[in-house]
């Protein structure tokens, strides 16, 4: 275990940077997850076959082949940008058709008696959603998103493989390939990484799940 | 719940009714909010077609269009198609033999620890459980990565299993990850069902055992059939990610290559793209199928949805 023990410091920086990873896409696909629902329940027609078609295409696309995508496509559309920014965008763009789907369930399990009240006394489509459902919704939902979440730090994973640098498994890389430390302890400490993430992401989720939990 | 008045609705009602896909947050749209939708939607197709147009003149500009770039992918007279189909073919066999060899072990294995988790006593299912926490806990690139350097690195020798070291770096490391979840989509299904199934087959005279087999685990194999399609199609995905590890040749990686020689990376990714939208979209429906079909005649009624992506059940 030497191996990881000796390194200890490029471990804690790429932890920190893989965190940073699943950090910045939980806030955004959490964001664009939620946007993407109100599109798939509202009463446009258009904007439920958008929403239904994004879903539909993203979460049967593999994330590598999402983020190849990004890489090789959009320099043509003329944005370039490194592949730190489009990896992220990817795991934001792949995990925010799960979070719309989990959200949507949601909102499919709030009693129609609330959203009838709300319409009753005069709240418009949106008022009702933000005011009334979405509120709910949200509370309901907090196992599955949890699981989507931590699915989407396990592939945060998957973003580093793709080459972002500096981070749990580009770590790994650079002390086996560059430096040439044994393999194997080398990966088991980049795992470890992600084992402390997943891991604690799990018992918070728990402890959210207790307080905010609706009985009905 | 209707959004007309149960009683006699008028035709314009029912006309107006609002299509499945609606819920009970807003009315059957009325003349005016129908025409506030057109107008907001013809607004934002206008908007959307706009950034296409955008997007396909830059694309057009980069010289993306050319025929030389499609035509090995699409245009049957060219040279090169029929090749570039064949290894198109060959990269898809290997993805669906890889997922589902890796599907059917973690069928196998996780059937044996889901039994070992309900059968041993509170204390004894700790390194069970504590197995089954590890394994969800890692990335499941990581566990491919693992596997993959315990074979190259201590020389594992795997070439006596049919299909090649390659195919089984990638086949382990989906069912380490795998097999956990597939465990829990097993366990659940058990629990799901009503105690009476077991109390009956004991009143009967069966054992422990031969209740389990014969009368819980084949309804509980029913039951969560659909989640087990749904982990098939995250398995599906799933093998794509060996092309960034490196070894097996499936679908992904073919793309790679064929790219290294014909240059055109968006077009052959578009194709491999829709590929596996058409595969796992069409495994997703079979699973809604069987499930429909499955909470209709289930003996519980309460049928375990497992989500493919996350691997949770909520019953």
């Amino acid at each position: 275990m030497s191996p990881v023990l000796d390194n200890l410091d490029l471990y804690w920086s790429g932890f920190l940077k893989s965190l940073l990873i699943c950090i910045y896409a939980m806030v955004g696909a959490l964001l664009l997850g939620t946007v993407l629902a109100a599109f798939r329940v509202s009463p446009v027609p258009t904007l439920r076959w958008v929403g239904s078609a994004y879903v539909t295409v993203l979460r049967n696309t593999p994330l590598t082949v999402v983020l190849f995508f990004l890489a090789f496509g959009l320099p043509e559309l003329g944005i370039n940008q490194s592949f730190y920014t489009f990896g992220v965008a990817g795991l934001i763009f792949y995990t925010s058709a799960f979070v719309c789907e989990a959200v949507r369930s949601g909102v499919n399990s709030v009693a129609p008696g609330q959203a009838e009240a709300a319409r009753s006394i005069g709240l418009n489509f949106t008022q009702s959603l933000t005011v009334v459902v979405l509120p709910q919704a949200l509370r309901t939902v907090v196992p599955p998103l949890g699981s989507v979440i931590i699915a989407m730090f396990k592939n945060s994973a998957v973003v580093g493989a793709f080459g972002v640098g500096s981070d749990l498994y580009s770590v790994g890389k650079q002390l086996s390939s560059a430096q040439g430390l044994p393999a194997l302890p080398v990966y088991v400490g980049s795992a470890l990484g992600y084992l402390v993430i997943t891991l604690s992401a799990g018992l918070a989720l728990a402890v959210i799940e207790r307080k905010v939990a609706i009985v009905r | 719940m209707s959004t007309t008045t149960p009683k006699a609705p008028s035709r314009r009602a029912r006309r107006a009714a609002p299509d499945p896909g609606a819920t009970v947050l807003f009315d059957a749209p009325g003349p005016v909010a129908r025409r506030n939708a057109f107008v907001f939607s013809l607004v934002g197709a206008v908007l959307v077609v706009a950034v296409v147009v955008v997007a396909v003149l830059r694309l057009a500009d980069r010289g993306q269009f050319k025929g030389a770039l499609w035509a090995p992918l699409l245009d049957p007279s060219d040279k090169d198609f029929q090749q570039v189909w064949k290894l198109i073919g060959t990269g898809l066999g290997n993805t669906l033999r890889a997922a589902v060899i890796a599907i059917v072990l973690s069928l196998v294995i996780g059937t044996v620890i889901a039994l070992l988790r309900l059968s041993l006593g509170r204390v004894g299912r700790v390194p069970v459980v504590a197995l089954i926490e590890l394994l969800r806990g890692l990335p499941v690139v990581i566990t491919i990565l693992l596997v993959y350097t315990v074979v190259t690195s201590y020389r594992v020798n795997l070439g006596f299993l049919p299909g090649g070291r390659d195919l089984w770096i990638l086949v382990i490391g989906l069912t380490l990850y795998n097999c956990v979840i597939i465990a829990e989509i097993v366990r659940a299904g058990v629990v799901s069902l009503p105690r009476g199934q077991r109390e009956a087959a004991l009143a009967v005279g069966l054992t422990n055992q031969q209740a389990m087999r014969s009368i819980l685990l084949p309804q509980a194999f029913r039951v969560m059939l659909p989640s087990l399609i749904s982990q098939l199609i995250v398995v599906l995905k799933d093998t794509s990610l060996i092309s960034l590890i490196g070894g097996y040749i499936e679908l992904l990686k073919q793309g790679g290559l064929l790219i290294q020689n014909l240059g055109n990376p968006i077009q052959v990714y578009v194709v491999i793209g829709i590929i596996y939208i058409l595969i796992n979209y069409t495994l997703g429906k079979l699973a809604e199928y069987v499930q429909r079909r499955s909470s209709r005649s289930s003996a519980s009624g309460r049928v375990p949805i497992v989500d493919g992506a996350t691997g949770t059940a909520t019953v």
